[in-house]
């Protein structure tokens, strides 16, 4: 792992972005972040900021507690201490849907997809909170609904070719292959026009073409539509690759961050991924 | 050709009787499939229905308005829009505290709110018999000379009120986008949050449009039978949970099959065998189907909701 760590090629991407040079307010800013579940405290202390634009990356050893921080900024578990501001406003007292609809979308280890569900209905679904819900309007399908209705069509066919799903946008996302469900978790997130997009190990199960795939995919996204990515990832290369900053987190505690580079040469790191000498 | 038309007839009342099972069994099912638990109220829901058009019909009766079907449509708006204030209500102050809880809790909760509301009712209306005259008598014979199959205006009425219910309920689902996010919630509440759904408010519609149907049933039943007491709602809820676990818990056209074919089957051991063995039967069915397919006809296997 530590080989993985020193090796992984660092690509001629830029490392701390401008805007966390020049201090400017972050998008995410989590403060002393805490949860315990019972007498163990699964996440202690965790601070961490993305800037508009950057991909962050959150590593750490198995059980470090990178998801239950996942969990706790996207409002699936309420913490039980510390703050999180997005866009400078609070969201650790908000329930999930608040805050997806504040800007902050995220996957799941495993793939959660409406698995009996079209494809098609499962971006439709992730478009609900921008959409026209009037119930007499749906009801008796005015024109203004019938436009709306169209234009999120519109957008998840799009998302749909982006991902390269568009063929199978009828049919049900429970039978589509391993790879296919990642690539449609992703579209699934970006139709709900998220500012920061948060992944939790998404190059899980992958094989290396479709992790080069994501890669790719990931990079088009911040530079394109120009959100933000939140990343929990065990690929070096993909971490290493793509990451502006990256966090280290072990036994729920921050344990170090910086650049990739500065990373990769970081002793204290490398400890915690290899245990104590 | 008699016992053609005696088994017709038979069928003629099972499925009157199943249509409405399959209204309130929409009721279990919908809230099952999208919070994974029993409403155990739900009958009460449907005696209450039941009791605001008896209300409702004497009411305006005591007016001087005759005509039926104006009275019956006042009834059914009143009564709609009563159950569903009730349903709301139920799931707010009933179940929503204790969600996250153990299903133990949901189910004592249940259990508690389903008896609270049939002694509310006892205290409010008296526990004898209330009764109304038959709004709408009448109907069709035909058959043969030594047997005539009846068909009512009453019971065409159910049917057709029953489907329209169904139809309107299978499109708001299918084609609507609170029924897309209703689907969702049923599929991964958890995920549907984090994508922006209110789940709570999809919850709560969930539960109104249980109740609604419930007092379209409990208006059906109540001007075919003519007859309401406070303990109506218990047999009535026992029976739509019967043929929502038929058809297969969680699935709508589930409900809606296993209604009609509860009815079905309860009209012809009525028919053939007695009256009295109706119940054994419909409750037979259920223990059958718990043991052998206890997914029910129209249900996938069941995976443990976490």
């Amino acid at each position: 792992m530590a080989d993985a760590l020193r090796n992984a090629d660092n690509s001629d991407m830029s490392s701390t972005t401008q805007a966390r040079l020049a201090g400017e307010a972050p998008l995410l800013n989590v403060r002393d972040l805490a949860m315990q579940f019972g007498g163990l405290k699964a996440v202690d202390g965790v601070a961490l900021k993305v800037h508009p634009g950057e991909v962050v990356s959150v590593i750490g050893p198995n059980g470090a507690g990178k998801t239950t921080v996942f969990n706790c900024i996207s409002g699936f578990y309420q913490p039980t201490g510390g703050e999180v501001y997005f866009e400078d406003k609070p969201m650790h007292r908000l329930p999930g849907f608040k805050i997806a609809q504040a800007g902050m979308v995220r996957t799941f280890q495993n793939v959660r997809l409406f698995k009996e569900m079209t494809v098609v209905e499962n971006l439709l679904v992730a478009q609900h909170m921008h959409a026209e819900r009037n119930l007499l309007r749906g009801l008796f399908k005015t024109p203004g609904y019938r436009r709306s209705e169209k234009a999120l069509m519109q957008q998840a066919g799009d998302w749909l070719e982006r991902v390269g799903l568009l063929e199978f946008a009828n049919r049900e996302a429970g039978n589509l292959a391993y790879g296919q469900q990642r690539r449609l978790e992703i579209a699934r997130c970006m139709v709900a026009r998220p500012k920061l997009l948060m992944l939790d190990e998404p190059a899980a199960g992958l094989n290396p073409n479709e992790t080069r795939d994501l890669d790719d995919l990931i990079v088009s996204l911040t530079r394109d539509e120009g959100i933000s990515v939140l990343l929990i990832e065990h690929d070096m290369s993909l971490v290493m690759g793509i990451s502006d900053h990256i966090y280290v987190v072990n036994q729920g505690q921050p344990l170090a961050d910086g650049t990739p580079d500065e990373i990769r040469h970081n002793d204290a790191v490398i400890k915690a991924y290899l245990g104590e000498e | 050709m008699e016992e053609i038309l005696y088994f017709l007839q038979q069928v003629i009342n099972g499925l009157t009787i199943g249509s409405t099972y399959a209204l309130i069994a929409i009721g279990y099912t919908m809230v099952y499939g999208i919070i994974g638990m029993i409403n155990f109220a739900h009958g009460e829901i449907y005696m209450i229905g039941t009791y605001v058009t008896f209300i409702v019909i004497s009411a305006l009766g005591m007016l001087g308005i005759a005509n039926p079907f104006f009275l019956m449509g006042a009834a059914l708006l009143v009564a709609v829009l009563v159950s569903c204030a009730y349903g709301f209500a139920v799931e707010r102050v009933a179940y929503r505290p204790v969600r996250g809880s153990k299903r133990l809790i949901a189910l004592i909760s249940a259990i508690g709110m389903s008896i609270f509301l049939q002694n509310y009712m006892r205290l409010a209306q008296g526990s004898r018999d209330m009764a109304i005259s038959s709004l709408i008598p009448g109907g069709w014979e035909f058959g043969i000379e030594s047997f005539a199959v009846n068909l009512s205006y009453m019971q065409v009425i159910i049917f057709g009120v029953t489907l329209g219910c169904m139809l309107l309920l299978s499109t708001f689902i299918s084609r609507s986008r609170l029924g897309r996010a209703c689907r969702a919630c049923s599929q991964d509440a958890g995920m549907a949050r984090l994508l922006g759904i209110n789940t709570d408010m999809i919850i709560s519609m969930t539960f109104v449009i249980g109740a609604a149907l419930a007092a379209v049933a409990g208006l059906l039943l109540g001007m075919y039978y003519g007859v309401v007491n406070p303990y109506i709602g218990f047999l009535a809820g026992l029976k739509a949970f019967t043929a929502a676990v038929l058809g297969g818990i969680g699935s709508i056209p589930g409900a809606m099959l296993g209604g009609l074919l509860l009815g079905v089957a309860e009209a012809l051991t009525g028919g053939y065998l007695s009256t009295e063995y109706k119940d054994v039967v419909a409750f037979g069915l259920l223990i059958l189907i718990l043991l052998f397919r206890p997914s029910g006809i129209l249900g996938k296997p069941e995976v443990e909701k976490i």
